[in-house]
């Protein structure tokens, strides 16, 4: 037991001896919890994930013996936790519209009765070990819940629960260890955050995520197990695209992140993953989703602690073979949280205020993600993105930066798109992605062996039509080529009728590989067609004022992924409307018709 | 604790004051402190140790001679005493009254900090607020419950244009019965805060205005404490008495500002510019407690106005705030130096709650697309015009000379209009079409075809 020295925002001093780094302490008469930041002899440093106003110098405090953990077990699943894994819903029922300091709640519903099966491996007296599954609770219609054996345990099985409704405080096994102890095994155990979960070992990531969004799985695919970052400035539409990778995403599990961001943010999701179905499995998308959310104006520390809470959570459904996406909104609102209390600490902040450390702790971070063969020996993935939030959109600053070192797929957001309503803002010239010769694989397997050429083929018209336009800004369309021109024209194309794709367009919010890459190679046909056409002569102004360009800049939205049969009929029929101008051209240019036409 | 008065200042500086050997005072306990003329000051402590406790005082440190001085714990944060009796009043920046007429009576006061809101207990804005100015209600809608300032500059009429908002506003088809309106200003001039009373004045609602004012003659450290105590106003207003609370305030870079004042002085590591890291969570702070809260009547909408400082959006104040709010409005000195009010600036200004508040059951079915297609041809015609000033007008083609001449009806007829005029949302959206009328059809890709044809009046 001991007491409180100093009060300085979140951080406060405590006189506390033989406590350690990383540990929990409840301080002051409302039981306020933070984690142990800093020792010296008999003082330790901690910091609050609460609110620290009304505490005294004077008042208790007390080590809990272990550091910030989560309950991993079935319940998790549809809910929404604080930034240390308190449960939101049940925290309104007890304690109001507010979030009221000191209130404990537990992470997982205790009441609640599930159906558990044990896994007709597990034999009392076998070997048990870290990872092994127990048996399965069938958490959502969706989601069959692995009950694991908590990583680090390894003895042997004395006994399991027969099929049948537990609570997660019920016991159901026993596990004797090397050393005779007996274990007690429940439905849920707990794990340490900060600590990366063990795996058998790293595997190589195979398949993209498939998000719906044409300018991300098309041009600059991630994979499942990858890392990617979506920086830009306010406004530019990283949230948006964040819950449309939550909705659309071909993930199993899906964990939102709200890390110092909005509150109706949240509502948002909470409100509309509900009512939304799942195109994969037809079960509404809260289903497979949680989320954790500490906004900007909840406390800092726990802000810090949120997206580690996230991550093991993540890993958590990785380790029961699920392919796990992890949005994080912002990665800049960690860093600064980060920040604040290096600077209270009065370190030494070496750019722009951030302490040395940043861009380890980022990397360390980001290195949760992958694909992994898990202690079970089954296959599961955490995939990792990112929103950065750079101050003043400016790329350059540290956040930024240094998370561009670390990551494989870079979904960089313009202000001049977003402030032409051109969304996704995602800048096509910006952004990157090292995954694409891996997706190119399973592109030509699963929709069309010409992906990764019409890729390029639409990217290289998208970067010449760059160069153009400069050449226009300085003297005008008209010293341009006819060939130019129609290049120009088929990038607006592209860049209409296949890159901006609206969140709300309830026929284009989604669009599935096929129907992604049936739009890409029409636009390229039309392009094409185009082409051959200057070629031979045809003026580019009356190819562009070919009623088909504006018809084409509709097809996204007037075909749903659903069925793409009246799509493929229209794309059939581009060389027809390019055939009036074709017989004319042709006729002219090609001396041995000429007496023919 | 509360009725000990301590004589033990060890140091003051600028604003903050160190108290030697006062054990077991509570962190952001309200400190009172009576200089030797027996003048009160009030502050509150930031920082507290049984040897030392840091105070920061809101009418600053000046003149204090510490042997003179006799401090206060108070033992309780800043709280404001509410009741309905609040409305029509006027208080100073901290809460108290400033209208000459007696202090509130009543047993309910509430710390000025307030608690942050269970992001559980939200429910998301969906109704649409008519402002009657079409380059708002049409391109970045208003709704119930929003958070969205006026980000503007020194010249610039964003008082004109937030007085306008707070004359006009109201929910289609409702009654503005149950609607209220908290002002507060720091750092604000006489002349602006008399202009915002007159406004109030003149369209009879002066009754159903609080006001908390700390301008830019008085204590630059109260302004830490204005918008926190408008806000606890506004949420009693609005949680407790079912009203719907329009909140303006002015301006945030005033207050950013005094915020940094006392970051420098107490040491704290300095983010961008000086301001200190935490600016962003401090402002948050602030803007999050508009909102709506399930199974409640009331809401509150905040419409905060700040200047940017040299017109520059990446400033941190604009920035913060803009990564904070649900989007923004911002003026543009262009558009005011042609004479055109509201000078808003549309291309930058955002409403990130619009698509979920518009459209075929808040307003009218086109109103989503007919936004998306102005932005698209504004934008547009945006780059014929700059192209235009290269190579001349003469040169551009047909095409292009229609967009230049959406371009600038649109600036004088859809952006610009008359300070009283109050547009209806059909009125906007008519005008919208007139306006996209003037530009071909088949260039007009955000909106539907069956749209085209119902209100497209140009021929193909
Ligand atoms: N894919 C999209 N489809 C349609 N609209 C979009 C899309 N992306 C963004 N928007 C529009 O832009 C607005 C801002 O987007 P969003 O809130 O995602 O920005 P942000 O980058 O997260 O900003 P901040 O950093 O301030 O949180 C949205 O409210 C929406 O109106
Ligand atoms: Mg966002």
């Amino acid at each position: 037991m001991g007491k409180i020295l100093e009060i300085n925002g979140p951080l406060v001093k405590l006189e506390l001896p033989r406590t350690v780094l990383g540990e929990q302490v409840r301080v002051g008469r409302m039981g306020l919890v933070g984690e142990v930041i800093g020792r010296d002899g008999d003082t330790a440093l901690a910091q609050l994930y609460e609110d620290t106003a009304g505490l005294r110098p004077g008042e208790m405090a007390d080590g809990l013996g272990w550091p910030l953990s989560v309950e991993l077990g079935p319940g998790l699943l549809g809910g929404i936790f604080d930034g240390v894994q308190r449960p939101l819903q049940a925290m309104r029922e007890r304690s109001g519209d507010r979030i009221a300091r000191g209130v404990a709640v537990p992470s997982l519903p205790r009441d609640t009765r599930w159906h558990f099966v044990p896994d007709p491996q597990r034999r009392a007296g076998a070997v048990l070990a870290g990872g092994d599954v127990l048996g399965t609770v069938q958490e959502t219609e969706s989601i069959r819940h692995r009950i694991l054996t908590p990583p680090l345990l390894h003895g042997e099985l004395l006994e399991l629960a027969p099929e049948g409704d537990h609570t997660v405080e019920d016991v159901i096994g026993r596990v004797r260890l090397a050393d005779g102890r007996i274990e007690k095994l429940y439905l849920f155990h707990r794990w340490p955050v900060r600590t990366p979960r063990p795996f058998r070992q790293r595997d190589h990531a195979v398949a993209p995520l498939i998000t719906g969004q044409r300018i991300l799985d098309t041009f600059y695919p991630l994979l499942k197990g990858g890392k990617a970052a979506i920086p830009g400035p306010f406004g530019a539409g990283k949230t948006m695209l964040q819950q449309q990778i939550a909705r659309w995403c071909n993930a199993e599990i899906v964990i939102y992140v709200g890390c110092g961001e909005r509150g109706n943010e949240l509502t948002d999701v909470l409100e509309s993953l509900p009512e939304l179905k799942d195109p994969y499995t037809g079960r509404p998308l809260m289903e497979r989703t949680l989320l954790v959310a500490n906004t900007s104006n909840m406390p800092v520390v726990a802000r810090e602690a949120s997206i580690y809470v996230g991550i093991t959570l993540a890993e958590y459904f990785r380790d029961q073979g699920y392919d796990v996406v992890m949005v994080a909104d912002s990665t800049s609102r960690w860093a600064e949280a980060l920040r604040e209390v290096s600077g209270r600490l009065g370190q030494m902040p070496v750019e722009e205020g951030y302490p040395a450390y940043l861009g380890s702790r980022l990397a360390a971070f980001y290195e949760r993600a992958g694909r992994v063969e898990t202690l079970a020996g089954d296959h599961g993935s955490v995939t990792l993105i990112g929103a950065v939030s750079p101050p003043g959109g400016d790329f350059s600053e540290p956040v930024t930066s240094h998370t561009k070192e670390i990551i494989q797929t870079f979904w960089a957001l313009s202000k001049e798109l977003a402030d032409a309503r051109h969304y996704p803002a995602v800048d096509w010239l910006e952004s990157f992605s090292g995954y694409v010769k891996s997706a190119a694989k399973w592109w030509t397997e699963h929709v069309d062996p010409n992906w990764e050429s019409a890729r390029a083929d639409a990217l290289d018209l998208l970067a010449a039509s760059e160069e153009l336009q400069r050449i226009v800004n300085l003297v005008g369309v008209e010293a341009l080529s006819g060939e130019q021109r129609w290049t120009l024209e088929a990038a607006g194309l592209i860049k209409e009728g296949l890159l901006q794709q609206a969140a709300t367009d309830e026929v284009d919010s989604y669009a599935s590989p096929e129907k992604q890459f049936a739009l890409l190679a029409a636009l390229l046909e039309i392009h094409r067609q185009g082409l051959t056409l200057v070629k031979l002569g045809a003026p580019a102004r009356k190819l562009i004022q070919m009623p088909l360009l504006a018809q084409a800049r509709r097809w996204k939205s007037q075909h749903g992924s659903e069925d793409l049969s009246a799509l493929k009929a229209k794309i059939a029929a581009i060389p027809q409307a390019f055939e009036p101008l074709l017989l004319e051209y042709a006729s002219t240019a090609t001396p041995r018709t000429m007496g023919g036409a | 604790m509360k009725n000990v008065e301590f004589r033990t200042a060890a140091s003051a500086q600028g604003g903050l004051v160190v108290m030697a050997g006062v054990p077991g005072v509570a962190a952001g306990s309200r400190v009172q402190l009576r200089d030797h003329a027996g003048r009160l000051r009030s502050g509150q402590v930031i920082r507290t140790a049984d040897d030392a406790v840091l105070v920061e005082v809101f009418e600053g440190t000046d003149a204090l001679d510490l042997e003179r001085t006799w401090v206060r714990f108070l033992d309780e944060p800043f709280k404001l005493p509410l009741s309905r009796d609040i409305l029509g009043r006027v208080f100073n920046g901290s809460g108290r009254p400033a209208d000459g007429r007696p202090p509130i009576i009543t047993a309910d006061r509430r710390d000025i900090n307030g608690e942050p809101l269970n992001p559980a207990a939200r429910a998301y804005p969906r109704e649409f607020i008519q402002t009657g100015m079409s380059a708002i209600d049409g391109m970045n809608s208003l709704t119930r419950g929003q958070k969205l300032p006026i980000f503007s500059g020194g010249g610039l009429p964003h008082n004109r244009v937030a007085a306008q908002i707070v004359r006009q506003a109201k929910l289609l088809g409702e009654e503005a019965a149950d609607f209220v309106v908290v002002f507060a200003a720091f750092g604000a001039s006489h002349a602006d805060a008399r202009f915002f009373q007159e406004s109030f004045e003149e369209s009879g609602v002066l009754n159903k205005v609080v006001m908390f004012l700390n301008l830019a003659d008085e204590p630059v450290i109260e302004r830490l404490l204005t918008p926190r105590a408008a806000l606890t106003a506004a949420e009693y207003l609005a949680f407790d008495l079912d009203y719907h609370v329009l909140v303006v305030m002015t301006d945030m870079t005033a207050y950013a500002e005094a915020l940094r004042e006392v970051a420098v002085l107490r040491g704290d590591v300095p983010a961008r510019k000086g301001y200190p890291g935490y600016l962003y969570s401090d402002l948050a702070e602030i803007y999050e407690r508009a909102g709506r809260i399930k199974n409640r009547r009331g809401s509150i909408t905040l419409i905060p106005v700040l200047s940017m400082p040299s017109d520059d959006i990446t400033h941190p104040i604009p920035d913060l705030t803009g990564y904070i709010t649900e989007g923004q409005i911002v003026l543009g000195r262009e558009l005011a130096n042609q004479g055109v009010y509201p000078p808003v600036t549309v291309l930058p200004s955002l409403s990130r709650l619009m698509k979920d508040g518009i459209g075929k059951n808040f307003t009218r079915e086109d109103h989503p697309h007919v936004a998306s297609q102005l932005f698209a041809s504004y934008a547009k015609a945006l780059e014929v015009r700059g192209l235009a000033a290269i190579i001349g007008a003469e040169e551009l083609s047909d095409a292009d000379r229609r967009a230049l001449a959406f371009a600038d009806a649109f600036e004088r007829r859809f952006i610009g209009q008359g300070e009283d005029e109050d547009r209806s949302i059909h009125e906007t959206l008519n005008l919208a079409w007139e306006l996209l009328s003037m530009l071909p059809p088949e260039t007009l890709i955000r909106v539907s075809e069956a749209e085209l044809a119902k209100y497209h009046k140009g021929k193909a």
